[in-house]
């Protein structure tokens, strides 16, 4: 008889748990600090909401933490729509003229430096002469973030049973209906994961927003960035915090959404 | 005709709109690079002569193409900076994703050793800190690894040095915070590959006599390198172009590729020459992305 060869060995558990604990730990710690009383960030000097009450008073902050929820609302819609569609395109359309580009430019901002795609989109706004700001961080979050939802909605539609949409077209629904009624259900929770992701993605970009916003409309990250650079500060941390927080709640929302809409099938990752 | 060929008229038409879209925000924008990367730096705002202006008709257009120039580009690779910046980011890439490689496989490893109920747990923890945010992480570090930050706290207390280390403002500090960025886009492709292979070959190995040892590095390595392709390629493109991680966790003495192109950017106003470090940086990486876009297609629409 064979030996247990696919067993959990202890030098795989350790090296799991020793990985774990290396991505979490200073996330965890980053959030005990922020509810340190003292205002030295190393000296621990008891409980305390002192940096949230800070952070709801400082205007500069809000104002930009209020920028960059508008822009990652409408940028993840935008990009959903987009993304979906593209999905759809390279998944069912079979081939058509141009696919090799289009493919190749939906893969390559996923991997792309942030450096190179804010500044191209940054000469791109200049020389239409567009005035910088909310919609110009809009645009530029919705053609990074569309790619991401692309290949989150193009896997579960290649994973999908294809006999489904065509017995519904034998059975006389034409293609947009057959795509409508049997498709589109299925794929509901990547879409809903794509778009969750699109909105963290735009929440979290530092690069690409410093390069296309204007003067006077900073988004959070910009903020952030600049108070970093000037060294640790325990308000920061409280924001820092709040944003943790508020991922943590799209992320179990979206394990949720995809739980209960795809209850039939394997569950679609978030990624 | 096939129910299937019915299908694809829409959803070829489906593919208009993102199409459009991203010809005009990502291909067009390549080109406003690679024109302004031809153009003279100016005082002005914009801080460049325009190469074309289109308006002017075919005369001022000939003019235009006479007046383009190579300026740019041969002040990088005539000054020292430009160059060594380049080789420091592919030094800083290669040296960071091997250490990703290393510290990476043994734990995609064992996720896939999971008995599988656990596997999507595990899954969901590694995909998480990928969903918050990189600004957030680094500054995580920042507070761990400050001078009288926790880490030389506790070396200070386990009496392991003897006065505290400086550790922002470091290499090392620099390379553990991209391990600590990129670390899931290195677990997720191999543990995707590892997860899909099959014990039965394993247990063949070893009925044949293989050691544990010899059995993965004759069956599961082999077997895993798809994975590790994509893993390598997902890290080290991103990580030649990285801006955040060296500017706030690495010395400011010898620079990254993308922290000299946000300096000529924003510090010197020098569009010209940041536009044509950044056609550089994209012909250094043209071989890797094309390479990743194969894989990634491969994957996404082989089993389509």
């Amino acid at each position: 008889m064979a030996r247990p060869v696919n067993r959990l060995s202890p030098f795989n558990a350790v090296s799991l748990a020793l990985g774990l604990a290396f991505l979490y730990l200073p996330i965890v710690i980053l959030v005990i600090y922020s509810f340190n009383a003292s205002r030295l960030v190393t000296v621990w000097g008891g409980w305390s909401l002192r940096w949230y009450s800070e952070f709801f008073h400082d205007r500069a902050m809000l104002e930009a933490a209020l920028m960059s929820f508008r822009v990652a609302a409408v940028s993840a819609t935008i990009a959903t729509l987009l993304g979906t569609l593209a999905a759809v395109a390279l998944s069912r359309g079979e081939r058509f003229g141009g696919r090799t580009l289009f493919s190749g430019m939906l893969y390559a901002p996923l991997v792309m430096p942030e450096v190179i795609t804010g500044l191209s989109l940054l000469l791109l706004f200049v020389a239409l002469n567009a005035e910088r700001g909310f919609w110009t961080v809009t645009i530029a979050h919705t053609t990074l973030t569309m790619c991401f939802v692309a290949v989150v909605v193009q896997s579960r539609l290649g994973s999908l049973d294809r006999s489904l949409e065509e017995a519904a077209m034998d059975l006389g629904c034409d293609p947009v209906r057959a795509f409508v009624a049997v498709t589109l259900p299925l794929i509901v929770p990547a879409i809903a994961a794509g778009w969750m992701l699109a909105f963290t993605l735009s929440l979290d970009d530092l690069v690409i927003a410093s390069f296309t916003t204007g003067p006077g409309s900073a988004t959070l990250p910009i903020r952030i960035y600049s108070e970093v650079r000037l060294g640790v500060k325990p308000e920061i941390n409280a924001i820092c915090t709040l944003v943790i927080a508020l991922i943590a709640v799209v992320i179990v929302i979206a394990s949720l959404v995809s739980k209960l809409t795809s209850a039939r099938g394997e569950s679609a990752a978030p990624l | 005709m096939s129910a299937r060929g019915i299908f694809t008229r829409p959803a070829r038409l489906s593919a208009i709109a993102p199409y459009l879209w991203m010809v005009a925000f990502f291909l067009v924008p390549f080109g406003f690079v690679l024109k302004i990367s031809l153009s003279q730096t100016a005082i002005a705002q914009p801080p460049y002569t325009p190469a074309f202006d289109l308006t002017q008709g075919f005369g001022a257009f000939k003019a235009a193409l006479a007046a383009l120039s190579l300026d740019n580009f041969r002040l990088l690779v005539s000054d020292n900076l430009y160059i060594l910046s380049y080789l420091r980011s592919l030094v800083v890439a290669a040296v960071s994703t091997s250490i990703l490689l290393i510290i990476g496989y043994p734990i995609a490893y064992g996720m896939a050793r999971l008995p599988r109920r656990w596997q999507g747990i595990a899954m969901m923890l590694v995909i998480v800190p990928f969903w918050t945010s990189f600004l957030i992480r680094i500054y995580a570090w920042i507070n761990i690894l400050q001078h009288d930050g926790l880490l030389n706290k506790v070396l200070l207390a386990l009496h392991l040095v003897a006065a505290p280390v400086v550790w922002l403002s470091t290499d090392s500090a620099m390379y553990l915070g991209i391990v600590y960025s990129y670390l899931p886009f290195m677990i997720l492709p191999l543990y995707a590959m590892l997860a899909k292979m099959e014990p039965a070959l394993l247990e063949a190995a070893s009925d044949l006599g293989a050691s544990p040892r010899r059995a993965f590095w004759l069956v599961t390595f082999p077997l895993s390198l798809p994975g590790v392709g994509a893993g390598v390629l997902l890290c080290f493109i991103p990580i030649v172009g990285e801006f955040v991680i060296p500017d706030l966790l690495a010395g400011s003495n010898s620079l990254m590729i993308g922290q000299t192109l946000w300096l000529e950017f924003f510090t010197n106003k020098d569009w010209p020459v940041a536009s044509a470090a950044a056609v550089v940086l994209l012909v250094l990486l043209v071989a890797p992305l094309v390479f990743y876009d194969r894989l990634q297609r491969r994957q996404l629409e082989g089993n389509g």
